[in-house]
């Protein structure tokens, strides 16, 4: 996706999956409309409860969580909370997982069609995605497939984003496939698979991991020139964010670092608005 | 059933000043001038804390005492156990010190229309839940009584002050149960901000009795403003089924009977 006219998001600061509530809950910290997107927790076909406490903990310079990808199902979040996200002036860009080939098939034409939404988010990076029952998704062409399937059932004018894991070694070739398979952009970087305290699978994200992100951002640039990249790992301020842009990537998304601070994001979306000159560190809480 | 607060106690995210701090018994109490965030705050309401960059997760406290102080309006108390290394910066904290404040966060304790006879258990550093809520409530003409509970007696929060704003109090350091059990039956709506097996004994005493009972729950919160999914409660829906929704933001206080217990 290289014309300027086809990439809905005016400014190049996004939320990450799964790091702003509902929407109307970051909506409390600052202006929605504001950001490029936003993007919501992943939605599976059947609502989820999510795993048991504690799902985070402090790692040095990072969160470990496992959440179990809580979310209420596609029917009650096409109900419920849609509207009200909507409503607030995002760009509304809705995550999706699935436990099969078809079921990702499925969300992505019923999540589609539902007015408000601009974009289609493919989760195929979950940090452990057997032990959440998903569609294993870690190899290339199992990306692919889900991509294609996904396409080939979204409304046209659904911008389709493929979301993969930053594994340096496998992520041109992934981004590749999937790019090939139909999807609009690919953004790289999800939590990484990590263990929280108790031996129980998660996903280590923050500052932690964003150098190692950053490589693979890097990696597809070089190798896919053209392509268009959405970088996202362990941003917390505007010198994060341009690193990224700098490394080729043509936007980005926060994800921890709204949990630190509620307002990061909208901050750096006015530190990166096209027309703002670099204005120096963030003034964040430390400034 | 995302909580919508009301125009007025909508959160702020502000930078505040350490203004004072003193030690009592094995808590730490910080004043902290954090704009707009006592004015907005209501029995129950809490706030969240970072601890500087190396901590990503925020750190939650109840909000004791909302008062004047120092030529401010509306300093805001909060009580801290240095437990963790988040807890333990934020008591080593020297006046002046500047952290960011995201508050009052949270649905508060609802307050009775008529007045009511009111038997509020606190427990540890959580009975700084109450404070404002027993004002509150005798502003209202209820009668309040209290226990007041703690491990020991350095962990109960201070007696002699409740004494003073509530009259009838009585301290149970070590066991509260007992005192709780025997002032039930005198009680029209009971609050209880504690240990979650304090919660789960106090909703186990008054399930099939004709009271009203809140439960200020602590759950490990991370982000405390509903963005992480971190700090999920089991509720029972009308019908019974159970769902789940985040401590943070439904709650942290719960009518007793709301919690699934046996799922928590």
């Amino acid at each position: 996706m290289t014309d300027a006219t086809d990439w809905p998001f005016a400014n190049p600061v996004l939320t990450a999956s799964g790091c702003g509530g509902t929407g109307r809950d970051l909506a409390a910290y600052g202006d929605l409309a504001a950001l490029g997107g936003f993007v919501t927790r992943s939605v599976t076909r059947l609502a989820r409860p999510g795993s048991q406490p504690p799902r985070l903990v402090e790692s040095p310079s990072g969160l470990v969580n496992a959440i179990g990808l809580q979310n209420p199902g596609a029917e009650a979040f096409l109900q419920d909370e849609l509207a009200p996200l909507v409503e607030t002036g995002a760009v509304v860009v809705v995550s999706i997982a699935g436990h099969s080939l078809g079921e990702y098939a499925e969300l992505a034409r019923t999540v589609g069609r539902a007015a408000g939404v601009t974009a289609v988010e493919v989760n195929l990076s979950a940090p452990d995605p057997v032990g959440s029952g998903l569609f294993d998704a870690r190899e290339p062409f199992q990306a692919a497939s889900v991509i294609g399937s996904c396409r080939r059932d979204l409304r046209a004018g659904v911008v389709l984003l493929a979301k993969i894991r930053s594994d340096v070694s496998r992520a041109s070739e992934t981004a590749r496939a999937v790019l090939d398979a139909g999807a609009d952009a690919v953004v790289v970087g999800n939590a990484l698979p990590a263990a929280m305290p108790d031996g129980r699978a998660g996903g280590l994200s923050g500052p932690a991991i964003r150098p190692q992100t950053l490589r693979c951002v890097a990696e597809v640039v070089r190798a896919l020139p053209g392509a268009t990249v959405v970088g996202c790992g362990g941003i917390m301020d505007a010198a994060d964010a341009r690193a990224y842009l700098d490394a080729g990537a043509r936007a980005v998304q926060i994800g921890t670092a709204l949990f630190h601070d509620p307002t990061t994001a909208f901050r750096i979306a006015r530190e990166l608005a096209p027309g703002i000159a670099a204005t120096g560190p963030a003034t964040g809480e430390d400034a | 059933m995302t909580a919508v607060p009301e125009q007025g106690h909508a959160p702020v995210h502000v930078t505040a000043e350490l203004l004072a701090a003193k030690t009592v018994g094995a808590y730490h109490h910080l004043s902290l001038v954090a704009p707009d965030v006592g004015e907005r705050s209501r029995p129950g309401s809490f706030l969240a804390v970072s601890v500087g960059d190396a901590h990503l997760a925020r750190r939650a406290f109840w909000v004791h005492r909302v008062g004047p102080m120092g030529g401010h309006r509306a300093v805001v108390e909060i009580v801290v156990e240095p437990r963790g290394s988040g807890s333990r910066a934020l008591a080593a904290l020297p006046v002046g010190a500047r952290v960011t404040v995201t508050g009052p966060l949270g649905r508060p304790f609802a307050l009775p229309r008529e007045a009511a006879r009111c038997l509020l258990v606190g427990e540890g550093y959580a009975a700084a839940a109450l404070t404002t809520l027993a004002e509150r409530l005798r502003e209202r003409g209820c009668g309040v009584r209290m226990v007041l509970g703690g491990v020991d007696d350095a962990h109960v929060l201070e007696p002699l002050s409740a004494r003073r704003s509530v009259g009838q109090v009585e301290v149970a350091a070590g066991d509260l149960t007992a005192a709780v059990l025997h002032s039930l039956p005198d009680s029209d709506v009971v609050y209880v901000a504690g240990t979650e097996a304090t919660g789960r004994f106090v909703a186990d005493a008054v399930s099939g009795m004709d009271l009203r009972c809140q439960v200020a729950l602590e759950r490990p919160l991370t982000c405390a403003t509903g963005l992480c999914h971190g700090c999920p409660v089991p509720v029972l829906d009308d019908d019974g089924e159970s769902h789940v929704v985040r401590a943070c933001l439904d709650g942290p206080v719960f009518r007793a009977g709301r919690i699934d217990w046996a799922a928590l």
